[in-house]
């Protein structure tokens, strides 16, 4: 049935068991002179790079209707006005510089391990980070917006912040580029380069996560917005779990993984 | 037998032990649970008909009940944690969501908002609750003292038919007459502008309420829809073997 392309295809040995990897091969499995398969349909599929594409450029859009304060937006006599502060156009050349960067990144530098994941997911990883972008932005560039208390210095420490953090994002993803080579499927472990940026692999296993939390820190602290503290948080509860996996499939990986590193937080978490 | 054996064996029965007194503390605490909760709505029910023979009006009467009504439905919040440590084998979420929807009508509207204590759809989901717990809890006491009487079974899985919508028609009807005091007294919100750049409207946040009643709804009646159908079915089938 062509309906059930390779992508949504789930094969294994055992009904109970882990479903086989693409690279493997018939040869290699144990199986005699005859195999039996069970197949699963994983529904329909859709593949990582498009996901990931439209949650960023969702974000990136929105942002900037509410900071030109489209119509039915804020009340009619605010329309196409401007911010007398300061901080909101940093915010939004920040906000919109990240997720640029996001876009960038998909589309270049990251080397995605699963091809595809179930479309239905998009649905949630979407309204997720549009909902969360509509709720920052409408706040952060609402005329009655609220500069942060310490003003300037506020500003500058936060943009200092989240720039370093933003170098450190994509020093991480370009090193975590370099390991994966196209041909072949070896793991590799990460290890910190002639980048200081990269430095922090020695204490931590997923420094992109880091980086990004410290990013939205950053931002957090010069919008000085209660929506984005919390967008902030849930990410990085969300980014704690996953680095917790991958570092525990680090630890089941290689015996010689280093000890001293932490999954997201040097010594804490 | 060798010794080796029987040190094996010894290992074993210490953890069943200590897995059947576990049980047995389990099974005596949510005895008392469930008898004392069963109490407290049998005194809110006898109250509310005193009340309502007495002065023969509903009137005055949440006020009356009001703060055994906050206690003991308060309380049922112990029930989350049943559910979370496993001594109950229901969904958390589930029961969550339960509880959570009761704390807030009680907390959050009937408490807060004083102009509705009087109104009907009070009354109406009140009665409904209390009809509803009693009947609950003693299926819980009667079941863990393995002696449950088949009208009390019957009264839990059939009742609920009637119940959960009746009580959902006075919870919102409810939340919809508390809506114009809400707007007028701008309680529990906040407004811009303030240093943390974030706004709240109950008003609106109480009309979400109502929306949300649209989906969970539905999912929570087919729920005890479906547990019905497993006990009564697996029920038709010992009898069928017999």
């Amino acid at each position: 049935d062509p309906h059930w392309y390779p992508a949504r295809q789930s094969l294994r040995l055992d009904p109970k068991g882990k479903p086989l990897r693409d690279e493997e091969i018939l040869q290699e499995l144990p199986v005699g002179t005859t195999a039996t398969f069970y197949f699963r349909d994983l529904g329909a599929q859709i593949s990582w790079g498009t996901v990931f594409l439209i949650e960023c450029i969702g974000p990136l859009v929105i942002y900037l209707l509410f900071y030109f304060r489209l119509p039915l937006i804020y009340a009619p006599k605010y329309e196409f006005t401007a911010s007398k502060h300061l901080v909101v156009p940093i915010a939004c050349v920040c906000h919109s510089f990240h997720y640029m960067k996001r876009i960038v990144e998909t589309l270049f530098v990251h080397r995605l391990s699963h091809s595809t994941m179930p479309l239905r997911n998009i649905f949630k990883n979407c309204s997720y980070h549009w909902c969360f972008a509509a709720w920052m932005a409408y706040y952060i560039n609402h005329p009655l917006y609220t500069p942060p208390y310490y003003g300037e210095k506020q500003v500058k420490a936060a943009l200092a912040i989240f720039l370093f953090c933003q170098l450190g994002s994509f020093s991480i993803h370009m090193a975590l580029r370099n390991l994966k080579l196209p041909s072949c499927k070896i793991k590799k472990i990460p290890y910190p380069t002639k980048n200081p940026f990269t430095w922090i692999f020695a204490l931590v296993s997923c420094p992109n996560y880091t980086y990004e939390l410290g990013s939205w820190l950053g931002f957090t602290l010069m919008t000085q917005c209660v929506p984005v503290l919390f967008f902030t948080v849930v990410g990085f509860i969300q980014m704690t779990v996953w680095a917790k996996g991958k570092h525990r499939s680090y630890l089941k990986e290689f015996k010689e993984y280093p000890t001293l590193r932490s999954p997201i937080l040097p010594f804490i978490l | 037998m060798a010794s080796g054996e029987e040190d094996g064996t010894v290992e074993e029965k210490e953890t069943n032990n200590k897995k059947r007194t576990k049980g047995t503390i389990a099974t005596a605490w949510l005895t008392f649970y469930n008898i004392a909760m069963t109490a407290g709505w049998l005194v809110l029910a006898v109250a509310m008909v005193r009340y309502y023979l007495q002065k023969g009006t509903h009137k005055g009467l949440y006020r009356n009940i009001a703060r055994t009504l906050k206690f003991f439905q308060t309380f049922a919040l112990l029930e989350v944690g049943h559910c979370a440590i496993g001594i109950v084998r229901t969904s958390v979420i589930v029961t969550g969501v339960q509880v959570c929807s009761r704390i807030f009508m009680v907390w959050f509207v009937t408490n807060s908002i004083r102009q509705i204590q009087n109104e009907e759809s009070v009354i109406l989901f009140v009665v409904v609750w209390t009809i509803t717990e009693i009947t609950r809890y003693s299926f819980y006491t009667f079941n863990l003292l393995n002696h449950l009487p088949y009208f009390i079974k019957w009264a839990r899985y059939n009742m609920f038919i009637v119940m959960y919508p009746l009580g959902v028609i006075g919870e919102l009807l409810t939340i919809h007459a508390s809506l114009p005091y809400v707007r007028r007294s701008g309680m529990y919100s906040l407004r811009l502008p303030n240093k943390y750049n974030v706004s709240f409207d109950y008003y609106y946040f109480l009309i979400i309420v109502m929306l949300s009643y649209i989906p969970l709804f539905p999912q929570l009646y087919f729920h005890m829809l479906r547990q019905r159908r497993r006990v009564l079915h697996g029920e038709i089938i010992v009898e069928k073997d017999e």
